[in-house]
């Protein structure tokens, strides 16, 4: 079982206290009725796949509840970093 | 042949004798037995069928790698066990163990007809004939299949055990408890480390408990660890998988070896965090590939060694050597000690060292060098060997009533592998050991590559003169695989050692080939003429020896699988007949039935009840979350399709919460207690995820709102109070609070005390009658419920179950979202276009509205059906055609989602998602059922009051 450092508690945890929320970085439009239909449709559907470093988002939602940002290895599942929702993207 | 018990010797203890049974039969062992070294003693040598051919087979090993005696072993009713090693296997009392993959017995095994027909079962023997007709896989073949070429039988009774779990936590974990293990445990024990020491064997010291010589040292050893107070020991426990960040999973077997299981658990999991990680599992000696390899009395030497020094037992009268490697002339040296006339050293190098030459002559034994074994004799046990002088080919047979082999050694480097440690081969060894950790870990002792065993020659399988496709020399003996099984799968094109286990079925048996997978390699290698680096390695996977379901289960089985949520006024609806249905992880009444009441009348009754009078109805599992800030009407109303801004406190809103691709996900009522407060109702089932969803926007999307989410589900416990006497009822009960229709309008809060106690009361309607549900703190339920049921007698107040809740609101068309919608229906779809803000420049999912495929024509669209046939209740899930006529496969234009009977109105109801639906009203539909096919005419979806002429009065 993998171990999540929880930027906001500042602990490495087990990994189900976590639950995975996607991509990060990917920004709510400001004005989504102004984006076109293949905007949106980037902006809903469209997803990296890729192999090796990959920005996901996490919850620690069995601790703090916080949202935040990490960087994982998709092949060795290993974390590189993890930081504060709203931090610049690692 | 046969094996006998040596007069002195071993760790056994002499003064307790052990009466136990194998296949119906009684023996008698000694304490410190394990089943393979009782049943030796006692002259056994077949121990089991093999997987395939069913050729009679015995012993190969003394340890956890032994891959032909499998073993059941009854306990008594569900706790029968398939599959366990004779060699892990403790005798105690009792003890009751049956051979497998026979019938009707051992020796006499009908099966075996296969080993005569083995020309018939060449690799993929599986694949190439049961291809056609792809009908006959599952019913013909497959059973059949099963049937003949099965391991041990599966239990078929419910297991009776409790099985234990437990976290622990260490500095310092440390696999395996040979010499390397302890040695690694002695040298940090005067540190602060918390050191755990494991070892799957009964008592510590691996390979030391076969060399009488340590056994000093290892005294010594074990009592300074047992007092040392930083080091906790486990035995019979084995390290099954290593997870990511040193996670390792192990399993403590705690009753198996006992004559009285008592309460005991059987078994106990520990999932340990190590900071450091030492593995000391130790290496595993290689069998040699050749004719009657698999002959019973063929075994490793290594194996022969611990049968004589630990358990006292010899394999056999005279038996010979087959080496390729220095470590077989020291255990068969070990064995003459134990007194064990010794009749040849056959070794296929043409040199040893000399040293091994005189120690081997002072002791009288023949040697062969430049040999090989070419056949065995016996069907049954060893009676003799073929040997081949490889100088002149010449044949000559040696008398033995044992074959022993020793082909060299292979780390286990099983965890090693789960932890995704890198690997490097060694020539020298002809094996792959550890070379780059992924972990905080290393290898120590035999599992490293280092032991002190001398050297050998590494080979693919001892040269024969005999025509190679007349024999049958075994690489893996579990799963009955050749080495001219994996030379035909080269044949065949296989090139990767990934396609050709797969191809042979070679390592993939329980044992995953720890005694198999060199030789597989090295024979690819010889076939493909390639370096074994380059035919690649296969991985090794948890389990490293098969685990029970039990021991992984633990606790979480039955009752404790999960959770079960009760509200406070379940123990009423339990002691009141209420029969229950699980709603996500909620217990809730699904009817009160009466005395010869079924379903149908309860629901009947209790829905005539709440239309004509009074029901009251447990709605507590509802979803509550308390919105709280001076931003909160402005997140609300960016989460919700409907506007919230304008909402005065006081009153409720009835709230759709789409995805954002413009989906349905969640609905429900609720309030503005203050400019800064709301209570927000969700569905039973969707309150977490809700949750989830609104702290995600309000945490990463909004987080300059300043707004608070706080679950408040589990704070109230709620009652719905519904029919046109429910004011009656309420009045007398209430303080603080107008009831009256003009200052207590539908869709509106107040707050006030029942019964003395503080309540929001909400005046809302689930049924379509005059109905409020009573918010008051959750350890209050049943007592305001009792009351109210006390009050309400007047009025016949009748208790009903969320399967008359589903009937009432499927009367009035309001949908439950999840069974009339299903993450593809939008708010038009639903007929729900009046709670979306058409003027609100944005919510969560308003853009969606708008994407090509929500726009487009023909979506399915929530209608209501009448069937024809009034009495006709359709199934839900049922399927809509528009023309029955069409030839199958038809072309589905819909379902139904809510199909009822309603004593209401005489007839059957239902809702159904039917494309472009709501263009269809009037049209006849037909759901094709088995037998006949039903007509129904498309309405609105509102079947009783659609003026709503009965919620405001
Ligand atoms: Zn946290």
């Amino acid at each position: 079982m993998i171990l999540i450092h929880c930027p906001y508690c500042d602990e490495k945890r087990p990994e189900i206290e976590f639950a995975n929320a996607g991509q990060a970085h990917i920004a709510r439009p400001l004005d989504p009725s102004g984006q076109s239909d293949a905007d949106w449709e980037a902006y809903l559907f469209i997803r990296a796949n890729p192999r090796g470093r990959h920005h996901e988002r996490w919850r620690h939602i069995h601790g703090c509840g916080r949202f935040f940002n990490a960087v994982r290895d998709t092949v060795t599942d290993k974390f590189e970093t993890t930081y504060k929702a709203g931090e610049p993207r690692r | 042949m046969s094996g006998f018990r040596l007069k002195t010797g071993g760790r056994i203890d002499r003064s307790q004798p052990v009466m136990f049974s194998f296949d119906g039969k009684s023996y008698q062992g000694f304490a410190g037995d394990t089943l393979a070294s009782a049943l030796l003693a006692n002259g056994v040598m077949l121990f089991g069928r093999s997987f395939k051919y069913h050729r009679p087979r015995g012993l190969v090993a003394a340890g956890s790698e032994e891959p032909n005696a499998l073993i059941s072993v009854n306990r008594g009713p569900g706790r029968f066990t398939p599959n366990l090693r004779a060699t892990g296997i403790e005798i105690h009392n009792g003890l009751n163990a049956f051979s497998q993959n026979r019938w009707p017995s051992l020796a006499m095994d009908f099966g075996a007809i296969n080993d005569r027909l083995g020309m018939f079962f060449p690799a993929g023997f599986y694949n190439k004939t049961f291809m056609w007709p792809r009908s006959f896989w599952d019913k013909v073949y497959e059973p059949a299949i099963r049937k003949m070429a099965g391991l041990g039988d599966a239990p078929t009774t419910e297991d009776p055990d409790v099985y234990a779990s437990t976290y622990a936590h260490c500095d310092l974990l440390i696999i395996g408890a040979g010499p390397a293990g302890i040695d690694a445990a002695l040298g940090s024990m005067d540190s602060n480390k918390r050191i755990i020491l494991i070892d799957e064997q009964d008592e510590l010291g691996g390979g030391a408990l076969a060399d009488p010589a340590l056994w000093p040292w290892l005294e010594r050893s074990i009592k300074a660890l047992t007092n040392a107070p930083n080091v906790t020991i486990l035995t019979r426990t084995t390290a099954f998988g290593y997870y990511h960040d040193n996670f390792i999973g192990a399993v403590q077997r705690l009753t198996d070896h006992l004559p009285e299981i008592e309460d005991r658990p059987r078994e106990k999991l520990w999932r340990i965090r190590a900071g450091e990680v030492v593995l000391a599992q130790g290496a595993i000696e290689r069998p040699i590939v050749f004719d009657g390899n698999d002959t019973p009395g063929v075994m490793l030497s290594s194996a022969a060694k611990v049968y004589a020094h630990r358990y006292g037992v010899a394999v056999g009268k005279a038996p010979a050597l087959m080496a390729s490697h220095d470590s077989g002339w020291h255990d068969i040296f070990a064995l003459a000690k134990a007194g064990i006339r010794i009749c040849a050293i056959i070794d296929v190098r043409e040199s040893v060292d000399s040293a091994l030459m005189h120690e081997a002559d002072r002791l009288g034994i023949t040697v062969y060098l430049n040999h090989g074994v070419v056949g065995v004799h016996g069907r049954h046990g060893v009676s003799s060997v073929d040997i081949c002088d490889y100088a002149d080919q010449r044949v000559r047979r040696v008398d033995a009533d044992a074959l022993l082999m020793a082909g060299g050694w292979t780390p286990s480097v099983h965890l090693w592998s789960h932890s995704k440690g890198s690997l490097k081969w060694r020539d020298d060894l002809g094996a792959y050991v550890p070379d780059q950790p992924n972990e905080n870990v290393h290898c120590v002792g035999g599992c490293s590559g280092d032991w002190d065993y001398g050297t050998g020659a590494v080979i693919d399988m001892l040269p024969t003169p005999k025509d190679q496709s007349r024999i049958k020399a075994f690489v893996d003996f579990q799963n009955d695989v050749t080495a001219k099984d994996i030379t035909l799968a080269v044949r065949e094109g296989f090139r990767s050692i990934e396609h050709i286990k797969r191809y042979t079925t070679n390592g993939m048996a329980t044992d995953q080939g720890k005694t198999s997978n060199l030789n597989g390699l090295q024979i690819a290698s010889s076939a493909l003429n390639k370096p074994v680096p380059d035919i690649g390695l296969t991985s090794f996977r948890p389990p490293y020896t098969p685990q029970t379901f039990g021991a992984l289960a633990g606790h979480a089985k039955g009752a404790l699988f999960q959770p079960t949520r009760t509200t406070n006024i379940d123990s009423w609806a339990q002691a009141h007949g209420a029969v229950f249905e699980l709603v996500a992880q909620w217990r809730r009444a699904r009817y009160f039935p009466k005395p010869n009441e079924d379903m149908h009348a309860a629901v009947n009754r209790e829905c005539v009840a709440v239309r004509s009078s009074l029901g009251i109805f447990d709605a507590s599992t509802l979803g509550k979350i308390e919105v709280v800030g001076p931003d909160a009407a402005e997140f609300l109303n960016r989460m919700y399709t409907n506007p919230w801004k304008a909402l005065e406190p006081g009153r409720c809103r009835y709230g759709l919460l789409l995805r954002e691709d413009g989906f349905i996900t969640d609905d429900g009522v609720s309030a503005r207690l203050a400019p800064d407060r709301f209570h927000l109702t969700t569905t039973t089932g969707g309150a977490a995820r809700v949750l989830n969803m609104m702290e995600d926007y309000l945490q990463t999307e909004w987080p300059d709102l300043d707004v608070w989410l706080t679950s408040t589900t589990e704070q109230y416990a709620v009652i719905a109070l519904q029919g046109p006497n429910a004011r009656k009822v309420l009045e007398p009960l209430v303080q603080g609070i107008d009831l009256s229709p003009e200052a207590f309008p539908h869709m509106a809060i107040r707050e006030g005390t029942i019964c003395g106690i503080n309540t929001r009361l909400f005046r809302v309607s689930f049924t379509g009658e005059l109905g409020f549900e009573i918010n008051v703190p959750t350890a209050y339920g049943r007592a305001v419920w009792e009351q109210l049921m006390a009050q309400g007698a007047q009025y016949d107040i009748t208790p009903y179950g969320t399967e008359a809740m589903h009937v009432l609101r499927a009367e009035k068309g309001f949908i439950i979202v999840g069974q009339d919608t299903d993450g593809t229906v939008t708010p038009f779809d639903a007929g729900l276009d009046w709670a979306v803000g058409k003027k609100k420049p944005d919510f969560v999912g308003k853009r969606s509205m708008a994407r090509p495929d929500i726009i487009a024509p023909g979506r399915k669209q929530l209608v209501g059906l009448l069937t024809d046939d009034p009495n006709l209740v359709l199934e839900e899930g049922a399927q809509i055609v528009a023309d029955p006529n069409q030839p199958i496969p038809m072309t589905m234009i819909g379902h139904v989602t809510s199909s009822y009977w309603s004593e209401t109105l005489g007839r059957s109801i239902a809702m159904a998602l039917v494309a472009g639906g709501h263009d269809r009203t009037g049209d006849t539909l037909h759901i094709p059922m088995p037998g006949k096919t039903h007509t129904a005419k498309v309405t609105g979806t509102v079947f009783y009051d659609p003026e709503g002429a009965r919620l405001h009065v």
